[in-house]
């Protein structure tokens, strides 16, 4: 059969998905550093952009990479950039910066093993506590994660939704294994993607105030060049976009922008469940162990042993009633993860010891096989 | 908002915006007429009439506190 | 009487610089500047680091983006490349644009994208109290170098002419039209241009180093910087010593955002 009976599915690298999920979703910058296991999102992206009038441009550095796309957002194009381990670790100080002005902006991080330059071509999860707390100081964030192609195309569209929806940056984790496998994604029709926007100012420039309160708490960034002159700052900064040192204020600052973020926890957050409802062995995984956990759960109900399997698409909000919940039904919970137990921890915190949590780490770069798992499940068991 | 206005007959006004002033005496110093002193921390136009206009102490001033018409 | 108050965020005002700190002196020239330049304020973005100089933007009625310490130029790469349209001004310091900064700084001369860099070198680090910066000159005291200075320093203008920018120029405080003259043409250049300005600390420099008088930086100035024309009548000998300043060098060179917009209209139009 031709490929044209099928127009809408294609063949696609996890990280070349991220690409056309970026470019569906109407990003129309990209700023980045080649880096393993990542660079196939900057080349695909370099022959996209130009082509559909978009930017793309090649910095010096991570940094550099991180504060371009902060930049270009506040012009009003949606903008990315993608890295992975060393390049994430640089990128810290101005993802604060954007969390901290409340510019939107999507970071994919093809993770990678660390620390340092520790594993450049093999997978690892060891990312997904510095993506919630890798910039200093009290602040949200939202992080995504995928565990196929599609998700890649999927999840960046939805990355850049909520940046544009909640004003934040958004970090969107994939691992090495998501990032090089070539496998099917189907693309859907444009007119279907859902597709938001930054609000935009409804007030004319002369009574704009940039972080003036709102009933959702998400300030209106109007955008550079539209009339609109104020000032953005990294400081502490009232509503007009101008440094403060009253305490009562820098408190309201710094509670809202966790506020926003947490108080939609439900909007965020979104889970897969695998036979969850009956089980009596949990299993928490997200990415490319999910897939291999997924396996697992079907081996194992084969053989008759009652496994459910709960997978985050969004790992931070962290789904913790969720977990509690499946902690109160199951005799324990199996947290495979490609790192020492990082997610592991907030597993265990979220149960609140309503069930066992058992760490099913690997950090050698290899990836978790479904046996492993099963393995696991039959010692509980 | 105190200004302190210092004019003469034939023309140059000179205005000092003394909230803003912070007595670097840079307007002082460099004045080729020796038109303005320091009293208090803060610049006084003594001499006004010698004031021959050539606007180095508005040029001059950090602090946008001094101006001459 | 220049009518400086109709550009600035007169709310913010008296600015947080100390006495006699020469930042609002470049400040009143870079307004000069723009209003002889006749820009739109609506289309002018102006990018900072972190650091005295880089407080700059808090008082310009413009777009203003005051960002993280050394990375102003990313910044501003990021919004001129997304929007070419918008004139995009860098206000930054010694420290900012030439120590953490450094790398960026090259690469933007390099790259000769349209952004005009206004460097106000006043050879320390003033916001954190004076440490040691590329520019402090050798045996001069810093906080961080209490017995001198032992290191040598950077030649700013000469880093960015090296690293390809397409306009270079020196100026000071002390020469206050001349300051404005040359930030003048650097803002009406298209490409990446550099104003280096000197300009005086008496707080963090001047005190460490037997001047602690604002007048006696200034006079510094006076004695030490010489201009384009004097420059060149003067000896090998009188040079020693002394400052340049003025235009170091003006070409012109493809622009960044122009050569990238050429190549997407050639991709479009196949
Ligand atoms: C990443 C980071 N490192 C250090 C600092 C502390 N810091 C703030 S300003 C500054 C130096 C400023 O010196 P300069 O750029 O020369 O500007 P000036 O204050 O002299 O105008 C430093 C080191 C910081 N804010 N961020
Ligand atoms: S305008 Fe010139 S002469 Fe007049 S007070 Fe100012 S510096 Fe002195
Ligand atoms: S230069 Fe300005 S701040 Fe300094 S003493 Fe004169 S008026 Fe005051
Ligand atoms: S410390 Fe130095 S650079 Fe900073 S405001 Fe004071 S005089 Fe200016």
């Amino acid at each position: 059969m031709g490929k044209d009976n099928f127009p809408n599915v294609r063949m696609m690298q996890g990280n070349q998905a991220c690409a056309e999920g970026a470019l569906a979703a109407g990003c129309r910058f990209f700023a980045g550093y080649p880096i393993t296991p990542s660079s196939e999102i900057a080349e695909h992206l370099s022959v996209a952009l130009p082509r559909a009038g978009g930017k793309f441009i090649q910095m010096e550095d991570e940094i550099a990479a991180m504060g371009a796309t902060i930049g270009a957002s506040l012009t009003g194009l949606k903008s990315l950039t993608a890295t992975s381990g060393p390049g994430f670790s640089l990128k810290q100080e101005n993802i604060g910066y954007a969390c901290m002005t409340e510019v939107p902006c999507v970071i994919i991080n093809v993770m990678r093993g660390g620390p340092s330059t520790g594993m450049p071509t093999l997978p690892a999860q060891m990312d997904v506590q510095q993506a919630r707390w890798g910039t200093h100081g009290d602040h949200s964030i939202i992080v995504l994660v995928a565990a196929t192609a599609q998700d890649a195309y999927e999840q960046t569209i939805r990355a850049f939704n909520l940046a544009e929806k909640y004003m934040t940056p958004v970090i969107l984790l994939l691992d090495e294994i998501v990032g090089h496998t070539t496998e099917k994604v189907v693309i859907p029709d444009a007119s279907k993607i859902e597709l938001i926007d930054r609000k935009k100012p409804d007030v004319p420039p002369e009574e704009y105030k940039p972080y003036a309160e709102t009933e959702d708490l998400i300030p209106v960034l109007a955008n550079f060049g539209t009339g609109y002159k104020y000032n953005v700052t990294g400081l502490c900064h009232n509503e007009t976009g101008f440094p403060i040192n009253d305490n009562a204020m820098i408190e309201k600052l710094i509670v809202r922008l966790t506020k926003k973020i947490v108080s939609n926890r439900d909007d965020i957050i979104s889970n897969r469940t695998m036979s969850l409802d009956d089980a009596e062995i949990g299993i928490f995984a997200y990415g490319s162990v999910a897939r291999s956990a997924q396996s697992a759960v079907t081996r194992c109900r084969a053989e008759g042993i009652k496994v459910g399997l709960l997978e985050p698409t969004v790992l931070w909000p962290f789904p913790k009633d969720e977990v509690l919940e499946m902690a109160k039904k199951v005799k324990a919970i199996i947290v495979p993860e490609m790192n020492l137990g990082q997610m592991a921890r907030e597993v265990e915190l979220a149960s609140r010891c309503e069930a066992p949590i058992l760490k099913l780490g690997r950090v050698d770069g290899n990836p978790i096989l479904p046996d492993q798992i099963v393995k696991m499940v039959k010692e509980v068991v | 908002m105190t200004e302190e206005q210092s004019a003469s007959k034939k023309s140059a006004v000179i205005r000092v915006k003394t909230e803003w002033c912070k007595g670097c005496e840079i307007c002082v110093a460099f004045c080729p007429k020796d038109v303005l002193e320091m009293e208090g921390g803060k610049v006084k136009v003594a001499r006004p009439d010698d004031c021959i206009k050539c606007m180095l102490c508005e040029l001059r001033c950090p602090d946008f506190a001094i101006t001459v018409e | 009487m220049f009518n400086y108050l109709e550009y600035v965020r007169e709310e913010n005002f008296p600015h947080i610089w100390c006495s006699g700190c020469g930042d609002g002196i470049v400040l009143k020239a870079l307004i000069r500047a723009m209003e002889a330049t006749g820009m739109s304020r609506d289309e002018a973005v102006m990018v900072s680091g972190i650091g005295c100089s880089s407080r700059t933007p808090g008082y310009v009625d413009i777009n203003t983006l005051h960002t993280t310490h050394g990375r102003a130029i990313p910044f501003a790469t990021g919004v001129k490349h997304a929007n070419p349209g918008l004139k995009v001004i860098v206000v930054t310091g010694d420290g900012d644009a030439t120590a953490i900064g450094g790398n960026h700084f090259i690469h933007a001369a390099r790259r000769n994208i349209d952004l005009t860099v206004l460097l106000y070198n006043n050879y320390i680090y003033g916001m954190t109290g004076g440490q040691c910066s590329p520019t402090t000159p050798i045996g001069y005291k810093a906080s961080t170098a209490q017995f001198g200075n032992i290191e040598p320093t950077f030649n700013i203008s000469g880093l960015a002419i090296a690293a390809g920018a397409s306009f270079v120029a020196r100026a000071d405080v002390y020469n206050a039209k001349q300051c404005e003259k040359m930030i003048g043409l650097a803002l009406e250049k298209k490409g990446f241009s550099l104003v280096e300005i000197l300009t005086p600390c008496p707080t963090a420099f001047g005190r460490r180093n037997k001047m602690a008088s604002p007048v006696k930086l200034m006079e510094w100035l006076r004695d030490h910087v010489v201009s384009g024309a004097k420059w060149e009548k003067l000896s090998e000998e009188d040079r020693e010593g002394k400052i340049r300043s003025g235009i170091l060098i003006d070409v012109d060179k493809p622009e960044y955002t122009e050569e990238y917009k050429k190549l997407t209209e050639k991709l479009r139009a196949v």
